[in-house]
This record gives structure tokens, C-alpha cells and sequence, in this order.
């Protein structure tokens, strides 16, 4: 429900760069979202069809990148894929693990045409 | 104009901006910026801003989050009942409408400032800044921000908070931490609440619970508390006061501007 909020924040930071840039549209925008961020890559392609509208992002793609989840262990150090609801190390199987990537809610790239 | 949303985009010129189309292929003047933001930069500006705030007036921010019905209020009552001889608290109620915790706060003897979002499902930065003109912030200690209840959304924005305490209530599931992971991840401790419930409700393990945060690698306190027969209330009292004399000694460093 918070994607269309989400959508809104990510499309002023577009028009900020492509103002910046003196740019006409933007054709693409690729973000990284990870299974952490809280953030639904499907609800927020939803919201970006509407929240698009009016702005120069108005026919631009929107490209989302999925980061895996994984872990480093801090126990024994090996780094393993894990799942969004169990973040336990693959080797060993301790709890104690830092998250070294899954939480990305990132603007990644944008693509723009300057005319 | 589009009849969905109002944007300019016709059945005439759809076409163009589909796959395809003309607006849809890139031109020569074609080019690519890397970013590589936040994309809830916006808010994490503000959140900053807020946090700095706090910091400048000695004032610790703790974010409570649950799903709806599972004490928060009732929680801070009691907390409120146990410390307020000793620190200057105040609150932030977040709901979608009705002024009804923000009175049961004032009713304690100590300001509170509702925020009704409407249909907005969580709090952002750009709230509290607003609630923050109404909040009397060189005379607290301790900010409570009580968010609205969901187990989604409010995980997402960063308010300027120093802490989050997630609440889960013995009248939920114990498997919660494991369909919410983003929320109970965020925590800095993890309150089971209406633990005098416990007795009636033979479906609710708290070691289940445990075990379920475990796998999150959650590592910070888990408390089992009651806010009406004051059961673990003494450790999370504690806890709190730990919190505060850590604040205060890290003050000095953390105060910026």
C-alpha cells in the first residue's frame, strides 16, 4: 500500500536529475529492490503506471533489478544465500549473521533523452 | 486526458509511448545516469533533519510499531504511570482518524500530538517534522512516536527515531516475525505483549516467537510484559533507562549544528 508513496519519492528524485540534466523524457529507470526493503516490485510497477502520468517520466520503462538475500556469518565468516524469514548461515547454521544484501530499496540508473 | 488517472495520455497517442512506438525508442541524444540513491532519499533527508532535532534538545526518539490492537498505547500508559516522576516524556500518535490516544496520553499529564494520515498507512519523516512545531521538545527526555498499527508499511520510512520497539501481542500468531521479517528485523527490542493473557491462550508459544526472531538474526532483548499486571515491565523499564543514559552520555559527540 505505501508503494504508491513509495513511487511518488522515486519519480520527484527522476525529475530532479532530468531537470538537472536538461533532459525531455526519461526512458528508463532501473531500481534494486531487495526482499528486505519492505517494498513490492509488482505494487510498485502498479503504482508507477498512474503515478507516472503528467510527469517526464510519462513513457519511461521501469526496470527492477531483484537483489538476492544473503548473509555473512560472524561466527564462522562464510557468506551464504538465505531466505527473507531465515537468515541463518548456510555452513554453519548460526543465527549470528550480518545482512550483506537483500534490503536494497536503490535508484539505481536512469536512461533520458536530451533534445 | 486519460480517463484512469488524468494524465495526458490518449487512445490517439498510446501507441507512441508502447513498445515500439516512437517515444518508447531511445535517440541519439540518448543518455544514461547512474544514481545509485535512496529511493526514499526525500524522506531520509527529512528523517536526518528530525534526528538531528531530537539530538540538539537532549531528546531521545523511540518508534513504537505493531500490528493494530496490540497494546501500544495501553504500553505506554503504564510506562508513562512508572517514569514520569523521573524524565519528561512525550508522544507522537500516529492513526488514520481520531484524537482518542493522543487524549489518553494527555490524560497521563503529559502532551501528546495526534497525527491522523488519513488513508496513509504508516508515518513518514515529513509528519513528524509537522507534529514536531506542536511538540515542546526543549522540556522532554524521551519522545515516544507511536506509529500507525501495521506490520508493513511504517518498517519502510525512517522517521529520525533513535530506536524501534516492535510489539507483538500473545492474541497473534508466534509465527509473526516470520510473515513480517522486515518490521521485526528493524527492532532494537522485541516487547511479546498481554502476556497475562498467556494462561487462556494455549496457541501462543513464546519460545516459538523466539526461535522465530532467532531465525531473522535478531539479536537485541526479547520481553514478555503485561501492562495490567505489570509483568516484565521492570525490564523493560530498564532497558529504557539504558537507553537514556546512553543517550545522554553520547550526547556531547552525536549534538550537531
Amino acid at each position: 500500500m505505501h508503494e504508491l508513496s513509495v513511487c511518488q519519492s522515486m519519480l520527484r528524485q527522476v525529475e530532479e536529475i532530468a531537470q538537472r540534466e536538461q533532459a525531455t523524457s526519461v526512458e528508463r529507470i532501473v531500481i534494486q529492490i531487495g526482499p528486505l526493503s519492505g517494498v513490492v516490485p509488482e505494487l510498485l510497477q502498479q503504482a508507477f503506471t498512474i503515478a507516472r502520468c503528467g510527469t517526464r517520466a510519462e513513457a519511461a520503462e521501469l526496470v527492477t533489478q531483484t537483489q538476492p538475500v544473503r548473509v555473512h556469518c560472524l561466527q564462522c565468516g562464510y557468506d551464504s544465500d538465505a531466505q527473507a524469514n531465515r537468515l541463518l548461515c548456510a555452513e554453519c547454521g548460526d543465527y549470528r549473521t550480518r545482512l550483506i544484501s537483500g534490503d536494497e530499496l536503490l535508484l539505481a540508473s536512469v536512461e533520458l533523452t536530451r533534445n | 486526458m486519460c480517463d484512469t488517472c488524468g494524465c495526458n495520455v490518449t487512445h490517439g497517442n498510446r501507441h507512441l509511448i508502447e513498445e515500439g512506438g516512437k517515444h518508447a525508442h531511445t535517440s541519439d541524444d540518448h543518455v544514461a545516469i547512474e544514481v545509485l540513491e535512496n529511493l526514499l532519499s526525500e524522506n531520509d533527508h527529512q528523517a536526518a533533519h528530525n534526528r538531528e532535532h531530537f539530538e540538539r534538545h537532549g531528546v531521545l526518539a523511540i518508534n513504537l510499531m505493531s500490528s493494530p490492537g496490540s497494546g501500544k498505547t495501553r504500553l505506554l500508559e503504564r510506562t508513562i504511570d512508572h517514569l514520569k516522576e523521573r524524565y519528561k516524556i512525550g508522544v507522537i500518535e500516529g492513526d488514520l482518524e481520531t484524537e482518542n490516544d493522543a487524549q489518553r496520553i494527555r490524560d497521563k499529564g503529559v502532551p501528546a500530538v495526534q497525527i491522523t494520515t488519513g488513508t496513509a498507512c504508516h508515518l513518514d519523516a515529513h509528519m513528524i517534522h509537522q507534529a514536531l512545531h506542536q511538540t515542546p521538545l526543549d522540556e522532554l527526555d524521551l519522545l515516544f512516536i507511536e506509529n500507525v498499527g501495521n506490520l508493513v508499511c511504517p518498517a519502510s520510512f525512517d522517521l529520525g527515531q533513535h530506536l524501534n520497539v516492535t510489539l507483538l501481542s500473545v492474541t497473534e500468531g508466534d509465527d509473526k516475525p516470520a510473515k513480517y521479517p522486515v518490521i521485526f528485523r528493524a527492532a532494537d527490542h522485541v516487547l511479546i505483549t498481554k502476556s497475562d493473557l498467556l494462561p487462556l491462550l494455549d496457541d501462543f508459544d513464546p519460545d516459538n516467537a523466539g526461535q522465530s526472531l532467532q531465525q531473522l538474526a535478531y539479536k537485541n532483548p526479547i520481553t514478555l510484559v503485561s501492562a495490567k499486571s505489570d509483568q516484565g515491565m521492570d525490564e523493560w523499564l530498564d532497558w529504557l533507562e539504558a537507553q537514556l543514559n546512553q543517550a545522554s552520555a553520547t550526547e556531547p559527540t552525536t549534538a550537531s549544528v
